[in-house]
């Protein structure tokens, strides 16, 4: 098999048994970018050299006997909204197409101080508004398993290139599922932290708070791993957990005796595939098989999610997003006045759905609007919250859908953006409540695949770890690989 | 008609941090533009504010030194405008839930004491620093950013509409500033821009108990264009409701040059803020044990020491509100009466010689070339009788200057009080012989005549003999 269809663990084992050389590996994945991102479209700004400089350190490190750790050496991607010191970081926007960060974002300072080795920055929605990677400023990129199809989004960039072998992981980042849809979409495995559990300083802010960073791997093993490492508080972030941080890799425990596991029926919406419904499911009976127990359970708000999330995340873009005013950094377009200048800046520098979403945004947070909308979305994410907290006096996890479809066509909703929100119905209410979820592939329909979320109470990543673990040693639908219309 | 005034006050205030309130820059005053910055106060995409304690603890002192209620819980909010000087376009500030909330405090106009109410005190972050090509922003073709200030902390201090007068305002904002100052926690420097004011400004007449339409006057930057845009803010508004006119709900900013307020935007061109919790700060939770520790520690506020100096050294209430009006100048006096400084005459020497000169060279007490230790000295050699009065303001002056001890001064240049009776008498006797008419005069009832031979007597010793001594001996000798 080729070393790129390997898992991150699977890797280190031949690195540290010096089967493999990190060189070795890094072409290994640096040759299959240059055989298929043409098709996929999933980077967009390689950064080969730097990988093979940090690949031959990682060769020395073995060379001198030096134990390395898990994603030493191990090529990974960066979506492009994670702050890389002397790398260009777009957001995939054209307001920021050349800038380049004076520093690290914490996460990528964490991977660095693991020798990981960074392939690339991965596409994605501009600013990470969306779920297809459609509304990337630049390009689309197309999902390796039909390439007509969309990846998902908005890390539709990083997930994509775990699944086409451009990556053997990769970070992304999820304000209403933007990790763990695209990771369903494309076969892959992706967890959305609880929030706070991993630093956001150097992510560049959509909804604050909402933005959480993750892993996006091949297998449950690998997400263990990688959240590992950027896990923890960080002194530069407010909003992170003071509280320490366990091994995950303890938790890949092929063993759900006893696990609770809650069905909330609201989330089982119209216009959900049957056969993603079907996958699901199955999975719940294999689940119970297994040793867990089974419960319907009713969150009556959830209905409410959407919607509060679609005043409450623009709200904050709104504000968030005013400082790219070609001032002192960034794309600038020369006006009569200031004034003159941002309008410009502005309106031929920002995509559609970003301006959309800050106009609406604008607008919730208007005097005379704040209590209507804004106010009264806060109100709502408590009520959601509430009822993941009852939710969580029942059960320990809850397992739903991630999307409600599998992959779309590319172009098939983008002039329908309330088709396209519809897509984040089952990620969303997670992120409002700020819980930690994850999805894993759960079955296929029509040969794409189908991603199942298994969410836990504040900081059971744990738990959900070994719900998934045991549910991914029982199945093979990980073990599959994107067949990127290659026979 | 008379109408009443009716005033609030808005005082920003730079609080003296070492670093700025979210990030670990510098906050020093006058570096090179745009050193004293990093990515967090550049607003580059991706950073997160963290914010810093000594802040907080200085809200609170400010806030308990203010008589205000401290908020346990507090949260900070984000101000949303687009102004080049803002690199995130917008504020940090706090909106709904600020620090402190309902304070008070008392100044004194016209020996009157009046009770003003403080509605909040927040915290903030300030803005940077526009350069223009030109001389003004309209002559001006472009401008270049200096984001040193940005993020320096600043302090809101919000009055009720409670103050009815000019000189009240005056009284109040010198109060707020002397407290700052006593707290430590501020520089207050109005021409470095550490200490800025607004002022909401509306007249109704006497007995009315509505508010009148107000308008709010920036750019108040010194006391005196405090006192002097009021005053002009006020007039203006006498003349349009005298007219039968309406006064118009604007914001008005003071031309200090012109002396007069011109319209900056109206009512309707009022910016909407749209302010939001800001998502990356957590709100602020001030334990009551902490806020019990500061309330203990705080430092004799000015009218504590006011009435010390009434209490212990007998100064009168006017000198004493003087001298404790200004930190500096509090602290130079308690230093000269530790080094056995009789306290009436370190007073006297302060409000008079001291401050004269210091007026004159446009310098404050705390670049003052004589220390309180040598004023001592100065004032003990009077009390030892060693040098005059007047020879002691000479002996001052020249300390001013060559910023040397006293006593040297008087040794080198021989200026030590004859009081030698023996010495004196013989010019006494050789006066009255080189004066034969005044002499006659005065036994003919001129007394005047006494003061041309005392001045004779002054002239020959260079001032340097004792006058009491000088009067007794030529008495006797006449």
């Amino acid at each position: 098999m080729e070393l790129f269809k390997h898992t991150a663990s699977q890797l280190h084992k031949k690195l540290a048994a010096k089967e493999i050389s990190a060189v070795e590996l890094a072409k290994a994945v640096l040759g299959r970018v240059d055989a298929v991102d043409k098709d996929v479209q999933a980077y967009i700004t390689l950064t080969s050299e730097n990988a093979l400089t940090q690949a031959q350190a990682v060769d020395s490190k073995i060379q001198r006997g030096e134990k390395v750790s898990v994603l030493a050496g191990i090529p990974g991607a960066l979506k492009d909204n994670i702050c890389t010191k002397g790398i260009k970081t777009t957001c995939a926007s054209k307001i920021l197409a050349t800038f380049v960060p004076p520093y690290d974002a914490t996460v990528a300072e964490k991977l660095a101080a693991e020798d990981a080795v960074i392939v690339g920055k991965a596409n994605m929605d501009e600013f990470a508004m969306g779920g297809s990677t459609e509304n990337s400023g630049f390009f689309p990129t197309h999902n390796p398993w039909n390439l007509e199809t969309v990846p998902g989004g908005s890390s539709g960039g990083s997930a994509a290139a775990v699944a086409a072998g451009e990556a053997i992981w990769a970070l992304g980042s999820d304000t209403g599922g933007s990790i763990r849809q695209p990771a369903a979409y494309c076969g892959v495995v992706g967890l959305k932290p609880t929030y706070g559990r991993v630093s956001r300083y150097g992510l560049v802010a959509y909804a604050s708070s909402l933005d959480q960073i993750g892993p996006i791997t091949r297998d449950v093993t690998d997400s263990a791993h990688v959240m590992n490492i950027i896990s923890g508080y960080d002194a530069k972030d407010s909003t992170s957990i003071n509280t320490g941080v366990p091994d995950y890799t303890k938790s890949l425990v092929n063993n759900i005796k006893g696990l609770k596991i809650g069905l909330p029926r609201e989330y089982f919406v119209a216009g959900m595939d049957a056969e993603v419904e079907r996958a699901i499911n199955k999975a719940i009976e294999q689940l119970v098989a297994l040793g867990a127990e089974y419960k319907e359970i009713s969150m009556p708000h959830t209905e409410y999610a959407l919607s509060a999330y679609y005043m409450i995340a623009p709200a904050e873009a709104s504000s968030n997003l005013a400082r790219y005013d070609g001032v002192s950094f960034g794309h600038r377009v020369e006006g009569n006045d200031i004034i003159d200048m941002y309008k410009k800046t502005r309106s031929e520098a920002f995509g559609a759905e970003v301006k959309r979403r800050i106009m609406l945004g604008t607008y919730a947070l208007s005097s005379g609007y704040y209590d209507a909308y804004y106010l009264k979305a806060l109100k709502v994410r408590t009520l959601v919250k509430q009822d993941f907290d009852k939710a969580f006096e029942q059960v320990d996890v809850l397992i739903t859908p991630t999307a409600p479809t599998t992959a779309f066509k590319l172009g098939e909703k983008t002039n329908d953006p309330l088709a396209m929100y519809l897509q984040d119905v089952c990620t969303i209410p997670v992120n409002l409540s700020g819980v930690p979820a994850i999805s894993i592939p759960c079955g296929f329909a029509a040969g794409m695949p189908i991603g199942m979320q298994i969410i836990g109470k504040p900081l059971g990543e744990e738990t959900i770890i070994r719900a998934a673990y045991t549910f991914e040693q029982n199945n093979d639908y990980h073990k599959g690989f994107a067949t990127l219309g290659e026979v | 008609m008379d109408y009443e005034i009716v005033i609030g006050l808005e005082i920003h205030t730079e609080l003296k941090t070492n670093s700025k309130i979210f990030c670990g820059c510098s906050t020093k005053f006058g570096s090179e533009q745009n050193t004293n910055v990093c990515p967090v106060c550049l607003g580059l995409p991706g950073v997160l504010p963290v914010i810093n304690e000594k802040v907080v603890e200085f809200a609170v002192k400010a806030g308990l030194a203010l008589n205000c209620e401290i908020l346990p819980f507090s949260k900070f909010d984000r101000k949303n405008y687009y102004y080049p000087d803002l690199p995130k376009n917008f504020q940090t500030s706090q909106y709904d839930l600020p620090i402190a909330v309902n304070g008070h405090l008392d100044i004194e106009v016209n020996g009157e004491t009046k009770r003003i109410n403080i509605t909040r005190i927040h915290m903030e972050e300030d803005a940077g620093k526009l350069v223009h090509s030109g001389a003004t922003i309209s002559s001006s073709d472009s401008a270049l950013v200096d984001y040193n200030r940005t993020g320096v902390p600043l302090l809101e201090i919000v009055s009720e509409p409670d103050i009815r007068s000019a000189e009240e305002a005056k009284a109040y904002l010198e109060k707020v500033k002397a407290i700052l100052e006593y707290l430590d926690v501020s520089d207050c420097k109005m021409e470095e821009g550490s200490l800025r004011c607004d002022a909401n400004i509306s007249l109704r007449p006497h007995g009315q108990a509505a508010l009148g339409t107000k308008a709010e006057i920036k750019n108040l930057n010194s006391f005196r264009s405090a006192q002097r845009g009021i005053e002009y803010e006020v007039i203006r508004q006498e003349d349009i409701l005298d007219d039968g006119g309406r006064v118009i709900q604007e914001t008005r900013t003071w031309d200090e040059n012109k002396g007069v307020t011109a319209s900056m935007r109206s009512k309707e061109q009022a910016h909407d803020y749209r302010y939001l919790p800001e998502p990356d700060l957590v709100p602020i939770v001030v334990d009551p044990a902490r806020v019990a520790e500061i309330r203990a520690n705080l430092p004799e506020l000015p009218d504590a020491r006011r009435q010390r100096l009434m209490n212990d050294y007998g100064l009168s209430a006017y000198d004493a509100g003087i001298i404790t009006s200004t930190k500096a100048v509090a602290d130079y006096f308690d230093q000269s009466v530790e080094n056995n400084g009789d306290a009436k005459a370190v007073a006297n020497w302060l409000m008079g010689e001291v401050s004269k000169h210091l007026n004159s060279e446009g310098i404050t007490i705390l670049d003052c070339p004589v220390s309180p230790k040598q004023l001592t000295e100065l004032l003990a050699l009077i009390e030892k009788g060693t040098i005059s009065n007047k020879i002691a303001k000479t002996v001052f002056e020249e300390m001013w200057i060559s910023r040397k001890d006293a006593e040297v001064i008087v040794k080198e240049k021989g200026l030590v009080q004859i009081s030698d009776s023996s010495e004196i008498v013989a010019i006494v006797e050789s006066v009255i012989a080189a004066n034969p008419q005044s002499v006659a005069d005065f036994k003919a009832g001129k007394d005047k005549a006494i003061g041309f031979l005392v001045g004779q007597i002054m002239k020959q010793t260079k001032g340097r003999a004792n006058p009491d001594m000088v009067n007794t001996l030529l008495r006797e000798r006449l």
